[in-house]
């Protein structure tokens, strides 16, 4: 039985799409991610589907589950690398994969998840200072960032940029 | 149109599906279709490969090339001998899945080639033949 490989970087995970994909394949990588995502506390899934050479709606709708479910356990999703002409074919097809972040490249998506990451971090860190000096409002840790503008003012840059980019697919 | 050297193929499991769109590959390479196109005739096969698995429950692909003359281009035709579509206007509506698919398999797949052509009886089956040529 194989399986894709998932490989932990820092907080991210990474996944490269390198065999053609049959069903079961899909659904185990869906399954395998969720399961790493709640083990490892990873924020960010980057998913480089360069090497696939067509994306149909099972894949899609893989690669939108994926997104959703990230999303949900407190991870953002990035596809990377999608070829010109699968992404014509996908238009034409009929699937916009709503919720899905895409990247042209691995440095972009990683810039992305990275600065993202970064950005979600450091803020976390100002925002417990800040709440030092005032009365404990029942945020705790990283609520405040995934809240949004609710956070409060230290926030605002990073979580303002955040709420925008990370809640809107890229189509 | 005249067609050569057809070839079978079954669509019995999950890796069938996957060697059909790498032999819709080989054959769209074969016709001198664009990658564009390839890609598009490659994934119409996808989706009417696992309609014939799961909703057929299994059957074959028979593909070959064709020639109008002017242009060369893949012929591939999905036959199953299963439950067929009693309701083909339905079936063939955007977004509409008896399973739990998105709906697009038909509708999408129908886009990406030239030419579409479905056959359907309950009780005998379903038959899907789709053509993409050269440009
Ligand atoms: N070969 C087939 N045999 C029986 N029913 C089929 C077949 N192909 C398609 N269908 C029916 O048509 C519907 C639409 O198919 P499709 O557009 O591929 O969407 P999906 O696969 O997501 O359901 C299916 O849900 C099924 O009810
Ligand atoms: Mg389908």
């Amino acid at each position: 039985m194989d399986r894709i490989p998932i490989l932990k970087m820092g907080n991210l995970l990474l996944v490269s799409i390198q065999v053609d994909l049959h069903d079961q394949l899909a659904l185990d990588l869906q399954d395998d991610l969720s399961e790493r995502i709640v083990a490892t506390g990873a924020r960010g899934v980057l998913i480089d589907i360069s090497a696939l050479e067509i994306v149909d709606s099972f894949i899609g709708r893989m690669l939108s589950t994926i997104a959703s479910l990230s999303r949900l356990l407190d991870a953002e999703t990035v596809v990377v690398g999608m070829r010109p002409a699968v992404a014509i074919t996908l238009v034409e097809l009929g699937l916009y994969m709503p919720g899905v972040r895409t990247a042209l490249t691995l440095e972009h998506g990683l810039a992305l998840l990275g600065a993202e990451v970064r950005v979600s971090r450091s803020d976390e860190d100002e925002i417990d200072d800040a709440q030092g000096d005032r009365e404990p409002d029942g945020l705790a840790g990283y609520a405040p960032v995934r809240a949004g503008p609710g956070g409060g003012e230290p926030a605002t840059t990073g979580a303002a940029s955040r709420g925008d980019g990370g809640r809107t697919g890229d189509r | 149109m005249t067609g050569m050297d057809s070839q079978r193929h079954p669509i019995v499991t999950e890796s069938d599906v996957v060697r059909v769109r790498q032999v819709v590959r080989t054959l769209a390479v074969a016709a001198k279709l664009s990658l564009v196109d390839q890609t598009k005739m490659v994934t119409a096969a996808s989706e009417l490969a696992r309609n014939t698995l799961v909703y057929g429950g299994g059957g074959e692909m028979m593909i070959d090339l064709v020639d109008s003359g002017r242009r060369r281009g893949v012929r591939a035709v999905f036959i199953d001998t299963g439950p067929g579509i009693p309701d083909l206007d339905l079936a063939l509506t955007e977004g509409w899945t008896s399973g739990s698919g998105l709906g697009l398999g038909l509708t999408g797949s129908r886009r990406l080639v030239d030419e579409f052509a479905i056959d359907s009886s309950p009780g005998v089956g379903t038959t899907v033949r789709v053509v993409k040529w050269s440009r």
